[in-house]
């Protein structure tokens, strides 16, 4: 398929792996976080780390929508959903996310009226079919999927459709990496940039990272080879002392972002003065809200939630795993307890989540395997 | 798998330093995973979920904690596509399949002609020629009586095709709203003349690994005639009936079949973990030798859903002795409905039960059984 077997050419990754070895001093290690899920989605189904040498090691970050999201949150989405003459829809990874009271799913099955969607727009046109019904669209996302659900809440405003409302929970990359940043756990020689979240908000945002903490960031796409060439780049910037930003996902990411994107979260969101990340704990001005001239379509003013603070479950160490501190299989119950059937969190959820990637993709050891997958 | 679970099988692996592999530590985590997904199902949940119907572990565990549990014997245990037995000393299999498709019409067949093959290709999976046929329907209350016609001249045509009549059958009508239009049972069974045994417990070390087409176009054609997507194709379902084609494998390589399964919901990854697991081997495949139609990855990538996942109606995996693998080729390739069948992998030792992709970038993971549905991604 065009545009896409280009950047998953094995020939290629072979070539690149061995420039990046190139580049490798022996006996120094290098940590490179990857910010966004779908980057590790990526790292694990392809098998990128095969390519890579045993001193190149990968981290998972925060960046799994799905993930961060509270327990609280998911469980006064279902009080919402179980109103009488609600229809509660969102992305098809929230359904197996487990609150403090069960999932979307097991809501579904006990009577909640809940659909998945591809997009905000979706749920838009499911309220529009539905004028007796109050259609509510659980949004959630950094700013990949922030514009959509601004655009979709000035389309509803532009069409007068007032059976329609959202369940905010967007939230912003940048305290996210900061709060990593700060984190003392951590030590870190540079980030693989989320390519989706910066064609919204462009490079400059990262600035910081490089000129206050000295570390580079390279932007970067979703293909495995880009993956791969962006870990070229890393080095590249180590190699010459330069802590930077860079961008290796030009072919979609404008160095200033989408205007147009940024312009419709202005108009229709406020900066939350703080916000719960699961597994993180709270952090100031990292969320999104609606603002005060869109109430009307705000779930939290229309609905009364329970609002209710759910501690994680003490077992789960999703936030070791989101701050890249623990490797997925050190966590106390991956696969035991906590396995992708009965998730005690969400990093085993969502096929983004690091957990689930390990699981479902990654679950072996190397040694045997590359015995048994020898030609 | 759901599984019961003591404090002790919870370690404490101290506090890691970040980023260093512990190669130790690892087997003793993968070990003790290994272990937890050997022990006996149970269903959690307090009702029925739609991830226990999707064919993956969720329904696995529902059929094991509940219907093993309570239905336990011989026939059932190995919980293959249908049961052989023996009646009046020759050899049977005997079995049963419900469909709820929706929509009821879509490109490249109907609910009719599914559930007729999808019985036959049970049956052909346990080595079988399929005879009879029962049919049960259940019916919403205000149904058009044209597309009952419609369904049942479907079912009849495939019969004929299959070569195998309808003899016995059920109907029963639930009010508006109980029922999703129509649903079909079909029950079947077909004498076994061959003397062979095929089982998911069959494969050894040195089978290869064969599937009789391209994967995923029933599951691909089923989300795309939903209309859900906005998405346009010229993708039609798979649906077939394969008894002809296996009976052409089994002449061309006799003795040496050792399991076939048809790969319906869950797809190919399903049956490939389910071979794995039940013979206690390693399954080995490589992603660039599974044929897909560039439709069916295209509508794969842009739902952001793995094809090895999607299901067929006409496409069965085969394990075979692997001297042999050219020769079974050669016979299902001589098929229309095997024009496109390919060695996609080999049975390996070690490590057991776990089903290992050789990645076309040129990397390697693993291929597990999904929990419920596969779930498309946020972005």
């Amino acid at each position: 398929m065009r545009f896409v077997d280009e950047y998953r050419d094995a020939g290629k990754a072979r070539v690149l792996a061995a420039e990046i070895a190139g580049r490798c001093e022996p006996g120094r290690r290098y940590t490179f976080m990857e910010v966004c899920g779908g980057h590790t989605h990526t790292i694990y189904k392809h098998g990128l780390e095969d390519h890579l040498p045993e001193n190149v090691v990968l981290v998972h970050g925060p960046g799994c929508p799905v993930c961060v999201i509270p327990m609280g949150r998911v469980d006064d989405a279902i009080h919402i959903a179980a109103q009488p003459d609600v229809i509660m829809t969102s992305f098809g990874d929230m359904t197996r996310v487990p609150g403090g009271q069960g999932s979307f799913l097991d809501a579904k099955a006990a009577g909640a009226d809940i659909r998945m969607v591809y997009s905000p727009l979706d749920a838009l046109r499911i309220a529009q079919a539905n004028p007796d019904r109050r259609v509510v669209f659980m949004a959630i996302g950094f700013e990949t999927t922030a514009p959509s659900t601004a655009m979709t809440i000035l389309r509803a405003a532009a069409d007068g459709i007032r059976n329609f409302s959202v369940f905010c929970n967007h939230v912003m990359i940048i305290p996210a990496i900061k709060a990593i940043l700060d984190s003392p756990d951590l030590r870190l020689d540079g980030f693989i940039g989320p390519g989706h979240v910066s064609a919204v908000i462009g490079c400059e945002p990262y600035e910081f990272i490089a000129r206050d903490y000295g570390k580079p960031l390279v932007v970067a796409g979703f293909e495995p080879l880009d993956i791969l060439q962006s870990v070229h780049m890393l080095l590249g910037l180590l190699a010459s002392g330069r802590a930077e930003v860079a961008n290796q996902y030009a072919r979609v990411v404008p160095w200033q972002g989408n205007r147009t994107a940024m312009e419709a979260i202005r108009r229709v969101m406020r900066l939350r003065p703080h916000f719960e990340w699961r597994g993180l704990g709270f952090i100031s001005q990292s969320a999104l809200m609606l603002a005060d001239e869109y109430a009307a379509f705000d779930a939290e003013r229309i609905f009364e939630l329970p609002g209710v603070r759910v501690a994680d479950p003490k077992a789960c160490q999703c936030g070791e795993v989101l701050k890249g501190v623990l490797r997925p299989w050190e966590c106390k119950v991956f696969g035991t307890a906590c396995t992708p059937e009965t998730p005690i969190g969400t990093c085993m959820v969502s096929s983004e989540g690091a957990c689930a990637a390990y699981y479902n993709f990654g679950r072996f050891s190397r040694d045997r395997v590359r015995e048994a997958t020898r030609a | 798998m759901t599984t019961e679970r003591t404090a002790s099988e919870t370690p404490d692996l101290g506090h890691a330093v970040p980023g260093t592999p512990h190669p130790d530590r690892e087997r003793q985590v993968l070990d003790r995973i290994a272990r937890a997904r050997r022990r006996k199902a149970v269903v959690r949940e307090e009702r029925i979920t739609l991830a226990h119907g999707a064919g993956g572990r969720a329904t696995h565990t529902l059929i094991e904690a509940v219907f093993l549990k309570e239905f336990g014997n011989a026939l059932l245990a190995p919980l293959e596509d249908g049961a052989t037995l023996r009646l009046d000393g020759a050899r049977a299999a005997f079995t049963t399949d419900s469909f709820v498709v929706s929509p009821l019409f879509f490109p490249g067949g109907d609910i009719g002609d599914l559930a007729v093959n999808g019985t036959v290709n049970d049956l052909a999976m346990c080595g079988a020629r399929p005879e009879y046929l029962a049919a049960g329907f259940i019916l919403e209350e205000g149904f058009p009586v044209a597309d009952l016609r419609r369904i049942a001249a479907s079912m009849a045509a495939a019969a004929r095709a299959a070569g195998v009549s309808i003899v016995t059958g059920d109907t029963k009508v639930v009010e508006r709203g109980k029922a999703d239009g129509c649903y079909v049972t079909t029950t079947g069974v077909g004498v076994i003349e061959r003397p062979v045994s095929l089982s998911a417990s069959g494969a050894r070390p040195g089978d290869a690994v064969i599937v009789s087409g391209p994967i995923g176009e029933h599951g691909a054609a089923i989300m795309l005639a939903r209309g859900d997507y906005g998405i346009e194709a010229t993708l039609r379902s798979d649906t077939a009936p394969l008894h002809e084609l296996v009976s052409g494998l089994l002449d061309g390589v006799p003795g040496q079949v050792r399991t076939l399964r048809d790969a319906t919901r869950g797809g190919i990854a399903t049956i490939l973990n389910e071979v794995a697991t039940a013979s206690d081997v390693a399954v080995v495949v490589d992603e660039d030798a599974i044929p897909v139609r560039a439709e069916v990855t295209g509508v794969c990538e842009l739902l952001g859903i793995d094809p090895l996942y999607v299901a067929c109606e006409g496409r069965f995996v085969a394990v075979v002795d692997g001297a042999h693998a050219g020769r079974a080729l050669d016979a299902l390739r001589a098929h229309p409905l095997g024009a496109g069948a390919a060695v996609i992998g080999a049975v390996k030792d070690d490590p057991p039960g776990l089903v290992l992709l050789r990645t076309a970038f040129g990397g390697t993971r693993i291929v597990d059984v999904l929990v419920g549905d596969p779930l498309p991604r946020i972005c």
